[in-house]
């Protein structure tokens, strides 16, 4: 398996941010985000304030600003989709290095883009401060619903499990002299899906069986058993320190 | 004799689909015995262990654990008294931390607190993870995660341990290493495996289970030696071990 140590959205620190309470940051995170997506798009200069409050939180957090701009790439279908949308809109127009681009594209691509760039930095700051378990034990403490929290738990446990099946499975194709290269291989590949997907189903059947075998009658007693609760008290209760302000 | 531990009794069980995997199945196991069940693939060896702690309901025929009918008002107590480490560790671990995975078994027994905390040392203790408490699951290797499995299950007290094939994908380390824990434990084992050398040298009984029925019960030597019953049941050792020339009790 060679995994590291942690998770790959993680980087190992011992920073304020990163020993804050984790339902503080979630908490954060969402007040954040909801003040980001409630800002008119044209109040250019306060996209400005956020990010340098993003920024003073990455610093603060000392993870390395390269880190972050690396896992962006999630980001890349929706710059796609902003940079299509001064072409496609419709409108008056505006000359632009020769283009012809719709003005109302122009700042909706703005808007998109400005938006989810803060959206993906604050998340993955959130992500790169806080483990899994923590962040789980946060959303416990939140008061989200136990069977939400227990579903991302069994998420966070399997992801690793499936993620290797499925490369496991693509190496056995591979070597079977299969290679996705033209759309023409998909069907190949969409096949590959579903029998991960039924094998997954079947590990979610076993999973249970062996839980069953342990005792378990389809309540899950908290306090005891929530991922990251027993633990809580040693290694996550860390002293309380004030973050500043509304973001992650 | 005492009550056995383990009391199977002319089980029979057909799967919906109609596929019958069990013909009449009986079966006793004494309080510290090992008792390997051996047979082919098929042979309807994870249904039978499926019976033991009520996953399954016999369709006829009776399992009874330490005296304790396998009924469903019963069934707690019967998972209590049944630990059973399934061969994919990745199936029974599913916890954040190893901690909170071998926490998992006890807790649902209704331990909280300190005497959970003692339960789950003490556990990790007997198969030497007590350093890996706070690690993820994922993260162990192969051989590590059997031996916590072991734990989640050996944390419940059971009083008999199932082992699916526990030496399955272990490296010859892994697997001497789960060897000596499971002999150190003092506990009563149900070793279902394909591991004939494992078997022989863990343990000193074995039971052959073939298209759903008991074909021979006796002592490993015998079972592994006796040619005729081997081969008529798919069984084979593997290249270059023999029993006789080891000779007959050496597991203890």
């Amino acid at each position: 398996m060679g995994a590291g140590h942690g998770h790959k959205l993680h980087y190992h620190g011992h920073s304020v941010v990163h020993r804050a309470p984790a339902h503080l940051k979630v908490a954060s995170l969402l007040v954040f985000m909801l003040v980001v997506v409630a800002t008119s798009r044209t109040w250019f200069p306060v996209f400005g304030v956020y990010l340098a409050l993003l920024v003073a939180v990455i610093a603060a957090s000392k993870v390395p600003p390269l880190y972050i701009v690396k896992r962006m790439v999630v980001e890349v279908p929706f710059v796609v989709f902003a940079l299509l949308m001064p072409f496609v809109a419709t409108g008056p127009r505006v000359d632009v290095l020769g283009l012809s681009l719709a003005e109302d594209g122009l700042l909706a691509a703005w808007g998109l883009l400005a938006k989810g760039t803060l959206g993906v930095v604050a998340s993955l700051t959130l992500a790169a401060t806080t483990e899994p378990r923590d962040l789980l034990a946060g959303l416990e403490r939140l008061r989200v619903p136990h069977q939400l929290v227990q579903i991302l738990g069994f998420m966070i446990r399997y992801l690793d499990v499936v993620t290797e099946e499925m490369r496991r499975m693509r190496v056995a194709r591979e070597s079977r002299g299969f290679s996705a290269r033209s759309v023409r291989h998909w069907p190949v590949v969409a096949r590959s899906a579903g029998a991960l997907f039924i094998r997954s189903y079947e590990r979610g059947e076993r999973v249970h069986l062996a839980m069953l075998s342990r005792g378990y009658t389809g309540s899950l007693t908290p306090g005891a058993t929530t991922p990251g609760a027993t633990n809580a008290t040693p290694t996550t209760a860390a002293p309380s320190s004030t973050t500043p302000g509304n973001h992650a | 004799m005492s009550t056995p531990v383990l009391d199977v009794r002319g089980l029979a069980y057909a799967y919906p689909d109609g596929h019958q995997a069990l013909f009449g199945v009986d079966l006793h196991v004494h309080r510290g015995e090992r008792v390997a069940l051996l047979g082919p693939n098929g042979a309807g060896k994870t249904t039978l262990v499926l019976h033991l702690n009520g996953i399954l309901a016999a369709g006829a025929g009776s399992v009874s654990v330490s005296g304790l009918p396998v009924t469903k008002p019963n069934v707690q107590e019967v998972r209590r008294r049944v630990g059973i480490v399934f061969q994919d560790p990745d199936d029974q671990l599913f916890m954040p931390s190893v901690r909170d995975d071998v926490a998992f078994g006890p807790a649902n027994l209704g331990l909280r607190g300190e005497a959970l905390e003692r339960r789950v040392r003490e556990a990790l203790d007997k198969v030497g993870m007590v350093d890996f408490a706070d690690r993820p699951p994922h993260h162990l290797s192969f051989g590590q995660r059997r031996r916590v499995a072991v734990a989640t299950v050996l944390a419940m007290e059971p009083e008999i341990l199932v082992l699916d094939e526990p030496s399955s994908n272990l490296d010859p380390a892994s697997r001497r290493e789960l060897a000596e824990i499971l002999r150190g434990l003092d506990v009563t084992v149900l070793m279902v495996t394909h591991d004939l050398p494992y078997a022989f040298e863990l343990c000193p009984r074995s039971v052959v289970l073939s298209d759903g029925v008991v074909v021979a019960d006796g002592a490993t030597y015998d079972v592994l030696t006796d040619d005729a019953l081997m081969s008529a049941h798919r069984l084979e050792l593997p290249f270059g071990f023999d029993p006789r020339t080891i000779g007959s009790p050496s597991a203890g």
